[in-house]
Parts: C-alpha cells; sequence; structure tokens
C-alpha cells in the first residue's frame, strides 16, 4: 500500500515513515505542510494519506483543509487525518457526503503501533477509521436520544462499529463469536430505524449519519 | 501553541476604555449667538422639569430618609423616590441632550440581567450616582429658579432700557419711574438707553455663563464620576494580573505535577527495561509495558492541559465550534444555541473569555450541580456578547465561594464585562455573562 505522509514535526515524520515503512507499507513521499501534500498527491496518487491537521503556514487546520480537497479531487486517495485534538465538528466536516477511506484519530493512537497500523489499512482499503473520542463524542451529544432503547452490550457494539471497525474486528474487541455480533447489529439497526446495510462500510455511515442528526 | 492571549488581557483594551469614558468638551462654546436663545429656551424648560422633580422627591426623599430609622418604614417610600430619581434623570439626560447636543453619558453600569426587584434596590442605594442624580433633582428647581430671575432680567433689562426714550416720549408729562429716581432729563434718557446697549450686547454672554454652568453641574451629578471609574479600571486590572499570574503557576504546577513526573517515571521504567534486557526478558518486556502506557498518560495530560489552554478549535472554527466541543464532552445532555450574529469574530479575547466562562461553568455543573441537562445560550445584543448558561441542578452556587467563579468573575471584568450567578437553593441556576465587544 503506498503513502504519503505530511507531518510538519521532523520527529514525528521520520518516526512515522519508519514505522510505517516496518509495518510493510511504501511510503512513498513525506512532506511537511498542506501544499507539498497537494502536490506530492498529484505527482503519486498513493493509496492513503496520513496528514497532520496542524501545518504551516498558518498552523490552523491545513492539513484537514488539504484533506478535503484531496477528497474532491483524488476520490481513490484515502485519507487518514491525526489531530491533537479531536473535535466533532471537524470530524463531521471530513464525513460530510461519504465515509469510503476516511479516518480521522488522535495523534497519541499512534502510541498504540498495531492499532495505528490496522486502523490505517482499514482506511487505505475503503474502510473508515474514527476515534473512540469522537464517537464517544457524538454518543454524549445526544441530537437524538432514543440510544436508551439500547442495552449496554449493544451501545457497544455502536460504539465500536462507529468507529469503524468490522464485524470480525468487534467480535474480537469484546470476546464474542461473529455470529453474536451480527446479532446484536441487526438488532441496533432494528431499533434505530435504520435500513440494513450490506458492507462494512456504508454500515459507518448510517450509523454516523444516525449519530450526527442528519 | 499560540500564547495565552486568554490570560493576558491586552492592557491596551482598557486604556481605550478611559478614553472613551471621558466626557466630551462641553458643546455650549462661546461663539454662536444661537447658543444663547438655546441655553434660555433650556433654562425656561429646565425650571419646568425641576419644578415636576421637586414636586414629588422634595419630600420623597427627606421623609423617606427620616423614616427608614423608623422600623425601616421609609424603605418603600426610597424605593419609589430612587425609581423617580433615574426615571427623571434620564428625562434630564434627555433635555440636555435634544436642546444643547450635550451628550451626558448614563452614569450607572447597567445593571445585571434577571435580578429581582429586591436586589436591583439594594444596587440603587449603594450606587453614589444614584446620590449625586437625587441631589441634583433637589438642587433642580430652586436653581432653575434663580436661573430663570437671571436670564429673564438679563434679556429684559437692556429690552427696558432701550424702549425708554419712545416711553418718555409718547408719555404727556413725562418721567418714567426706575426705582430711586425719575428719568425726566433726554441726556438721561440717552445715557440710560446706552447702558441698555451695552447690556444687550452683554445678555447672550451672560445667558451663555449661566447655561455653561448649568452645563457643568448636570455633567457633575448627572454624569458617570470618572474618579469612580478609573479607581474601577485599577481595581480590575489588579485583579486581572492576579488572575493571570495565579493561571500561571497553574500551569506551571500541572506540568510539574502531571505530565514531568510521568515522564521522569517513564525514564526511569525504560532504564530499568534496559539493564533487564541481557538477563530478562520477559521482566524488560513487563516494563516497557507499563512504560508505554506511562507515555500515553502523559501525552493525554498534555493534551488536555493544552487544550485548557487555548483550544485549537476556537481559533479555526469560532465559538460555535469550540462550544459544541465542550458539550459534546460534558458528561449530561448540554444544548448550545450560538446566534450566528455571534460568530462574528471580531474580538479573540472576547472569544475566548466566553469560551473559558462556558468550560468553567459546565465543569461545576458537572462537578456540584447534579443536573442532568444544561443549556448554554450566546447572544449578540448592541455591542454585547451575552451568555447564560443554565442547569437544572440543586443550585446553591455563590462566586464568592468557588475560586473558578471568582476567578472567572476576574476575567470577565477585565474586558468590562459583567458575570452574574443566580443560583437560588433547589436550583436551577442561571449563570449570565456580558462581554462588551465593539460591534
Amino acid at each position: 500500500m503506498r503513502v504519503v505522509i505530511a507531518e510538519d514535526s521532523v520527529l514525528l515524520r521520520e518516526g512515522l515513515a519508519r514505522l510505517l515503512d516496518e509495518a510493510g507499507f511504501d511510503v512513498v513521499e513525506a512532506v511537511a505542510d498542506g501544499e507539498q501534500l497537494l502536490r506530492s498527491v498529484a505527482d503519486h496518487t498513493p493509496d492513503v494519506v496520513v496528514a497532520d491537521v496542524r501545518m504551516p503556514p498558518t498552523h490552523t487546520d491545513e492539513g484537514l483543509r488539504a484533506a478535503l480537497v484531496i477528497r474532491k479531487r483524488w476520490p481513490a486517495t484515502a485519507v487518514l487525518v491525526l489531530s491533537q485534538y479531536v473535535e466533532e465538528r471537524y470530524a463531521t466536516e471530513l464525513l460530510a457526503g461519504d465515509t469510503k477511506g476516511v479516518g480521522y484519530l488522535l495523534k497519541d493512537r499512534v502510541a498504540d503501533v498495531d492499532e495505528f497500523v490496522a486502523a490505517l489499512r482499514r482506511v487505505g482499503e475503503g474502510g473508515a477509521a474514527l476515534d473512540p473520542e469522537v464517537v464517544s463524542q457524538l454518543l454524549l451529544r445526544g441530537r437524538r436520544r432514543p440510544l436508551d432503547a439500547l442495552t449496554p452490550r449493544e451501545q457497544e457494539v455502536l460504539k465500536l462499529m462507529a468507529e469503524g471497525r468490522s464485524n470480525g474486528a468487534i467480535a474480537a474487541a469484546m470476546v464474542v463469536t461473529d455470529g453474536a455480533v451480527e446479532k446484536h447489529v441487526s438488532s441496533i439497526f432494528t431499533k434505530l430505524g435504520l435500513a440494513p446495510a450490506d458492507t462494512d462500510h456504508r454500515r459507518v455511515l448510517a450509523v454516523l449519519s444516525y449519530l450526527d442528526g442528519r | 501553541m499560540e500564547e495565552a492571549d486568554v490570560v493576558q488581557v491586552e492592557p491596551g483594551t482598557a486604556r481605550t476604555e478611559v478614553v472613551e469614558a471621558t466626557a466630551p468638551p462641553p458643546r455650549a462654546a462661546l461663539g454662536r449667538p444661537a447658543d444663547a436663545w438655546l441655553t434660555t429656551v433650556n433654562l425656561l424648560i429646565g425650571l419646568w422639569t425641576g419644578l415636576l422633580s421637586f414636586v414629588l422627591l422634595g419630600w420623597m426623599i427627606p421623609l423617606a430618609l427620616a423614616l427608614t430609622p423608623l422600623f425601616m418604614v421609609g424603605l418603600p417610600i426610597l424605593a419609589v423616590a430612587l425609581f423617580l430619581c433615574r426615571r427623571f434623570g434620564r428625562l434630564e439626560r434627555g433635555r440636555y441632550r435634544l436642546v444643547l447636543g450635550v451628550d451626558i453619558p448614563d452614569p450607572y453600569p447597567a445593571r445585571a440581567p434577571e435580578t429581582s426587584a429586591v436586589e436591583r434596590f439594594r444596587t440603587w442605594v449603594r450606587t453614589p450616582a444614584s446620590w449625586r442624580e437625587a441631589g441634583y433633582h433637589l438642587l433642580r428647581f430652586p436653581l432653575s429658579a434663580v436661573q430663570v430671575v437671571l436670564v429673564v432680567a438679563a434679556w429684559l433689562l437692556p429690552l427696558g432700557a432701550l424702549t425708554l426714550p419712545i416711553y418718555n416720549w409718547s408719555l404727556p408729562h413725562g418721567g418714567a419711574n426706575l426705582w430711586l429716581f425719575t428719568v425726566r432729563t433726554w441726556w438721561m434718557t440717552v445715557l440710560v438707553f446706552v447702558i441698555g446697549v451695552v447690556l444687550l450686547l452683554n445678555a447672550p454672554l451672560m445667558v451663555r455663563l449661566l447655561g455653561i454652568s448649568d452645563v457643568a453641574l448636570a455633567r457633575r451629578l448627572l454624569g458617570p464620576d470618572l474618579s469612580a471609574r478609573v479607581g474601577e479600571l485599577e481595581r480590575s486590572r489588579a485583579a486581572v494580573v492576579v488572575s493571570a499570574e495565579e493561571e500561571r503557576r497553574r500551569i506551571e504546577r500541572d506540568l510539574h505535577d502531571g505530565a514531568q513526573q510521568r515522564l521522569v517515571a517513564l525514564a526511569m521504567q525504560l532504564g530499568r527495561a534496559r539493564s533487564r534486557f541481557g538477563t530478562d526478558p520477559e521482566g524488560a518486556r513487563k516494563l516497557l509495558d507499563e512504560a508505554h502506557s506511562e507515555a500515553k498518560l502523559a501525552l493525554a495530560e498534555l493534551r488536555d492541559l493544552a487544550r485548557g489552554l487555548h483550544p485549537a478549535v476556537l481559533t479555526d472554527r469560532g465559538l460555535d465550534a469550540a462550544l459544541s466541543g465542550l458539550a459534546a464532552r460534558a458528561p449530561i445532555p448540554v444544548v448550545v444555541e450560538v446566534d450566528p450574529a455571534a460568530g462574528d469574530r471580531a474580538v479573540p479575547v472576547v472569544d475566548a473569555i466566553a469560551y473559558f466562562v462556558v468550560a468553567e461553568a459546565l465543569t461545576n455543573v458537572a462537578k456540584h450541580s447534579q443536573a442532568t441537562r444544561a443549556a448554554v445560550v450566546v447572544r449578540r445584543l448592541d455591542g454585547q456578547l451575552r451568555v447564560v448558561v443554565t442547569d437544572d441542578g440543586i443550585g446553591g452556587a455563590d462566586p464568592r465561594l468557588g475560586t473558578g467563579l471568582r476567578g472567572l468573575a476576574d476575567r470577565v471584568s477585565g474586558v468590562d464585562g459583567r458575570l452574574h450567578v443566580d443560583s437560588p437553593a433547589g436550583g436551577p441556576t442561571v449563570l449570565t455573562v456580558e462581554l462588551p465587544c465593539a460591534s
């Protein structure tokens, strides 16, 4: 899987490149700001981009804006945005429309190497990866609250599903069988009045738009 | 990480305020004949407004003051009197503005919204401006009487003197009676006429001098007391400096007790892991695991600390987004409503303070109130950003007790804002903050 990294801190940039290299990704370029990132994507059309939100020159939301441009202009390139803080507002901007190949994670998650790599792979393959903290924000947001109708187990499944995990991953995380997860999922969809979705990715979309009250 | 412009309220903001607060120079200039007429008109009207306030307040205020020691009987009368004082004060200021174009600013600090009548009355009694205004109303009528006599004399004396020749000429056996002597001879008539001319030329000057002294008095008694304002600014500036200092100490402490200690522990664990690596790989792995989670905790702490200083989303996406993030992290459902006009981010300092007010308020709600719901409403009305945080908790919040609320009050007063907490026992709690923002 071919990756472009955009991160202004040299230490982190090199660290990320090395980490992804060891995990078997092909890091085609590592750049330091939003403009270079767009140029690099135009040159290499990588499978996936890892971008920091705050980059020069403005040190505000450069990375996020670059990510939005990439999603529009090169839909085949997936984007994983890393941020010092997760903010619900950024998440909704990033997920507006289609969630094909989008990720939004706290920067700290890089420390959990295996999980981070798994999330990047998932995004690169067209899935979604949302930070648990964003999901809990969305769940807490309470724009609609028939969530009370769900059992605690179902709430847990919903959370993991919203983060973009597959049934297998949810089953592994909760230490139950795949069949049990499937049962929970269909029950959740029934209770929330969502149309059953066939793929993991469509499922995430349904759940997110539900949580976001759209 | 940008400077925490939150804790350092630019001293400039306070200083410009002072400049605005100084009164414009009196507009009753000495060069325009029209001013003499306007002053005359103003003094004549003043007699009637003075009569009105004197008839009502002339007995009310003394009576109230006399009766108050007597089982507080005077208090209701005093309340009515002070209420009338304010109304008349507005009337008088309106008179100066309409007739002379002299703008006397309202001396009262704008009152905190949603206060009880009793609370309001207490503020009135405590505000020196109320008493200065009352003094003005009591003085107004006697003063007006004197002024009107002088003004009428200033205009009519020369008029009489000038018309004397005609008067004398029209009488058959002549001789106008002027107090002590009778004007019989023609040169006397001429002399009186000349005096009349001089008086007439001087009349506008006299009238304007009267007018200027009158305006000066009105400014003194009806307008804001600038020395009090300076004291207030000095106090609020001192409070801001202190709270900034406290804030810095808190940051230093948080860094020292939190992330720094964790990093020390982390370095130690890594060192131990390294020395065990050859002999006890299993033990080394355990230590590495611990070090790993220690590092993540340090990261989380630093993240929270930095976010507490200044949330990036506030700079990037404005108040609405930042507040919705706050609401999302709150443990109870919080409704956020930000009026789109308030999204105009002209003053970053004001935005930041509004954000911290809400952050602190929601923290308090979560900690103490036992509330199940809260709401944040931000509105922008005539140059004020008004932030209202309500919850359905048990109430009993007191800004004098909680250091958090007191720190907020200092910060709010640093930009000339006001914080008001209404939190009866049993709830609900309503925290209102008004921040002036240049519109």
